[in-house]
């Protein structure tokens, strides 16, 4: 069996690899959400010349299951000109790959392929390459060109000199060059082409490791025991419990922190079940079917405007007519297919940790704290985990091992049970949002209001918060401090993040209009409670709540006024490239022009619609139009999401089939997330801890058919492609299902009764 | 001692015969394969053939399977020469995270062996308890229907 050993910069060196500098400390970042770390500006921190002539990169974001790796993999060999299996990429170890802070917010490809950080690592390590061939052969730059690693006369390929001969096993000596040039999209021979996922064949065959198969000599394996309930504080532990029980090696205890450490992992589980251990009752929670009340009603509130024409009420007063609505979103979980797990050996006053954290040099950060060690002596290791679509368990685990392990003096390994992963991560945000618009009297909207309220607690811990997560809580150590405020101030600049402002807007803000649509008269309100659970991203955070709330609202507007839903929207917008989603996926879908809902809709057995939204990710990541197709079957309330087709524009297309795994995946979660997700709790504690009370859907279910239409543009900036068809897939459910039986659902997950009761069959 | 005949080798280990499958395969064997989805036989990230059936090994008391012959997904094929079924998981790329295959992979192998004639729908039924959360559905039902064709011809 192969024993894992943290790849250091000794045994790096030993094995074949050039000399890396080594990184020095980065400064603290006061953002808890960073999703770019100090990165560097020198050369060999990136990549290294082997002296056979390949290459080694290193990159500080990973892979998530969405094949960022491979696409990475596929930039630096296209840049550098080597073959893609000349390319060995180090991804996140904070001993030897880069500072680039978070490997999230689909922001990683417009990190690493925009201009800067690994792209131009690559192409300034060309252009140098080329350089010193030119010296080398006599020949001038202008002249050679490199393929497969090797720089050769354009006139006489026989003159010529490979990499490994020019710089093979020695350092650059130099910094990024901001001006070097990328190579343009159309000499791409890697990029942009279909290159199958490197990791693929060992994941269908067992081979690969995942964080979860590693192991290291001596290592123990802990369970930990979370509070029986929420706010519940550990009074006494009874250690005598589990003391005869085999294979027990300790009973840690750390404030509200409690774990056992066994030989065995089905040991160390059955001494957790039975280690006996009194807690405070919990501090109670809000009613389920009260929650969006228990948002609006909540104080204080931390109040934001992302924008305000200061016009609204006035333009709604004098409108031909206003409609208004409400949606709600519940509380979702990441639910990782995998529960997370750590490996860390925590020893002597160091602390090796292997993670599938996405943020390694933030864990370090505090880690540190936790452990109470300095910061140098933390290595943190990322080892892939299971898909994670946000801030599942793994900074959590991470802290679990880790504190068993100080606490043991050995390596410990915790995998969570699945009800520990379920019960106690940190869930995507319930939602309530109220919308108003005016239309004038042609129907054309003249103003939109947008009021919504969300909760928060915890996060990522980021560079200071360990208690974001509840191990970290537990441990001690507070969540970040609610920082509440009232009345929002005006808005200094436009920022869209969490796509709070709906597309048909104008987005000024200053004078200046960020948005993508015409609408002058606009308001959007949001604000922040503090949350009974913890939170954190879940795949399109707040973005997918909010577009539900906008492309719903959209399509309640247009059928008032008797319009077709694709239409009424291009009318209402002005980015050209939203504009030109929308229009390839009607297209693509053969889209029936004509207002919803469709005509002779019965209310009794299976009727059939469709219905359309579209988004602009984050203001500025990534165009997403989908065609949504379903049946829905009345008598039951149940929907069957019957076809998909997705127009999606990234920019330039770096792996189109990987691009089409991530909005085929995301469209799917979309729908799971749509008809079937939501997390429930009694007046204490969470009830959806398992996959009985957390129903996903099944490999199994009835799927629709997916049709794609990948938009390239390869001369525009590069926009992340995994959260752009999960954020738009609920409003053009909800819209079908109203253009099929003429009933709108306003409340996430459509389930059969809450079709039911909009069809007036409850 | 508990001698258990995995992927054609034959182990003899000291285990309390209560223990799930899953913990000896990942643990003592060290295989990685079979993985801890939920513990609960809920997932199917454990799954192993046992007598041409797929079994949850996470709920498996390891007693139950002494003597028989286990296979898990390493057991199949590998990287190098992987089986037919995993072929066809890697020609469509039907793949995210991939922590889940041993569900997928197991149970479709298993029952498509046992139903060669099997139609889509009684392949969808019989991934009907098999959990994906990355959501490659379409993917895996494309690369299982690859295979069925195989199995069939």
């Amino acid at each position: 069996m192969n024993r894992i050993n943290p790849i250091n910069r000794r045994t790096f060196l030993k094995t074949g690899g050039a000399l890396v500098v080594t990184f020095s400390l980065a400064p603290e970042s006061l953002f808890s959400q960073r999703l770019d770390g100090a990165s560097s500006n020198q050369l060999d921190g990136w990549l290294s010349i082997n002296a056979d002539g390949s290459v080694t990169a290193f990159t500080g974001k990973c892979e998530l299951g969405h094949g960022l790796y491979t696409a990475q993999t596929q930039l630096v060999a296209e840049e550098l000109s080597v073959p893609l299996n000349r390319v060995k990429l180090i991804q996140c170890d904070t001993e030897i790959t880069p500072d680039q802070g978070t490997t999230s917010g689909a922001q990683s490809h417009p990190t690493n392929f925009n201009q800067g950080s690994l792209a131009l690592a690559c192409a300034t390590a060309r252009e140098t390459l080329t350089r010193l061939a030119a010296t080398r052969l006599g020949i001038p730059a202008d002249q050679l060109s490199a393929r497969d690693g090797i720089i050769s006369a354009k006139s006489d390929a026989t003159k010529n000199v490979s990499y490994g001969e020019i710089i093979g096993g020695k350092k650059f000596n130099l910094t990024l060059d901001t001006r070097a040039k990328r190579k343009p999209a159309s000499d791409w021979t890697i990029l942009g082409t279909p290159v199958p996922r490197i990791e693929i064949p060992a994941m269908a065959t067992g081979e690969f490791e995942y964080v979860h198969n590693v192991r290291v000599p001596g290592m123990l394996h802990g369970q930990v025991v979370r509070p029986p309930a929420v706010g519940s504080s550990l009074i006494s532990v009874d250690e005598n419990s589990v003391r005869d029980l085999p294979g027990v090696v300790k009973v840690v205890v750390k404030k509200n922190f409690l774990g056992v450490v066994a030989q065995k992992p089905w040991q160390a589980i059955q001494a957790a079940n039975k280690l006996k251990a009194v807690w405070t009752s919990g501090t109670g929670l809000p009613k389920h079917s009260e929650i969006h009340d228990y948002l609006r009603n909540n104080k204080p509130t931390r109040d934001t405007l992302a924008v305000n024409s200061k016009d609204i009420d006035a333009k709604l007063a004098s409108a031909a007519k206003v409609m208004n609505a409400t949606y709600l979103y519940p509380y979702q979980m990441h639910g990782s297919i995998g529960s997370s797990c750590a490996v860390a050996d925590v020893q002597n006053g160091k602390a090796t940790v292997w993670s599938a954290t996405q943020a390694v040099y933030p864990l370090r950060s505090t880690m540190a704290m936790v452990l109470g060690l300095q910061l140098e002596n933390v290595h943190i290791i990322f080892k892939m985990g299971s898909g994670c679509y946000g801030c599942n368990g793994a900074d959590t685990v991470s802290y679990d091992a880790a504190l068993l392990s100080q606490a043991a003096g050995r390596p410990v390994r915790v995998q969570l049970t699945r009800k520990d992963e379920m019960a106690w991560e940190n869930y995507g945000l319930a939602f309530a949002i109220d919308q108003r618009i005016g239309v004038d009297e042609m129907g054309t909207i003249v103003a939109w209001d947008y009021e919504a309220w969300s909760p928060t607690l915890g996060n990522r811990p980021g560079m200071t918060n360990p208690g974001n997560v509840v191990t970290g809580f537990l441990a001690g150590f507070p969540p970040a401090a609610f920082a509440a405020r009232t009345p929002a101030p005006d808005p200094a600049n436009f920022a869209n993040g969490n796509n709070a402002v709906p597309s048909y807007v104008t987005g000024t803000v200053n004078g200046k209009s960020g948005g993508t649509g015409k609408v002058p008269s606009e308001r959007v309100l949001s604000h922040d409670v503090v949350s009974p659970f913890w939170t954190g991203p879940l795949r399109s955070p707040a973005r997918l709540q909010n577009t539900f709330a906008h492309e719903s609202f959209i399509d309640e507007v247009a059928a008032e006024v008797k319009a077709d839903p694709v239409e009424y929207r291009l009318r209402h917008l002005s980015d050209p490239r939203l504009m030109d989603v929308v229009k390839r996926a009607a297209k693509a879908a053969n889209w029936d022009t004509r207002p919803s809902p469709r005509n002779g809709a019965r209310r009794s057995g299976i009727a059939s619609g469709r219905g359309i939204a579209c988004v602009l990710y984050e203001g500025d990541n990534g165009y997403c139009a989908i065609v949504a197709e379903v049946d829905v079957h009345q008598d039951t309330g149940r929907v069957a999401v019957k076809r998909l087709v997705i127009a999606n524009d990234v920019g330039p297309i770096s792996n189109p089939d990987g691009l089409r795994n991530q909005l085929e995946g995301g469209a799917l979660h979309g729908i799971s997330r749509t008809l079937n997700e939501e997390v429930m709790w009694d007046d204490q504690k969470v009830t959806s801890i398992d996959w009985r009370t957390y129903r996903p859907l099944p490999v199994g279910a009835e799927i629709p058919k997916i049709e794609t239409v990948l938009i390239n543009r390869p001369d525009a900036h590069a926009a992340g492609a995994g959260e752009t068809a999960v954020t738009v897939t609920a409003a053009a459910i909800g819209n079908a299902i109203f253009d099929a039986t003429g009933a709108r659902i306003r409340q996430i997950p459509f389930t059969p009764e809450r079709v039911k009761a909009a069809l007036g069959r409850g | 001692m508990i001698t258990l005949k995995v992927n054609g080798r034959t182990h003899t280990l000291d285990a309390d015969p209560a223990t799930p499958l899953l913990y000896v395969l990942s643990d003592d064997l060290e295989l990685r394969g079979p993985k801890f989805g939920c513990g609960l036989g809920q997932c199917g990230c454990c799954t192993v053939i046992v007598k041409g059936q797929a079994i949850r090994s996470c709920i498996t008391p390891v007693s139950n399977v002494a003597g028989a012959e286990i296979t898990t997904l390493e057991g199949l094929g590998s990287s190098a020469k992987p089986h037919p079924i995993q072929k066809a998981f890697i020609d469509e790329q039907a793949v995210q995270c991939g922590f889940c295959l041993s569900g997928v992979i197991m149970t479709a192998k298993a029952y498509l062996d046992r139903n060669p004639k099997a139609s889509d729908a009684d392949i969808q039924q019989a991934l009907s308890g098999v959990l994906c959360r990355c959501h490659t559905h379409t993917r895996m039902m494309r690369a299982i229907k690859r295979y069925a064709q195989g199995v069939k011809a």
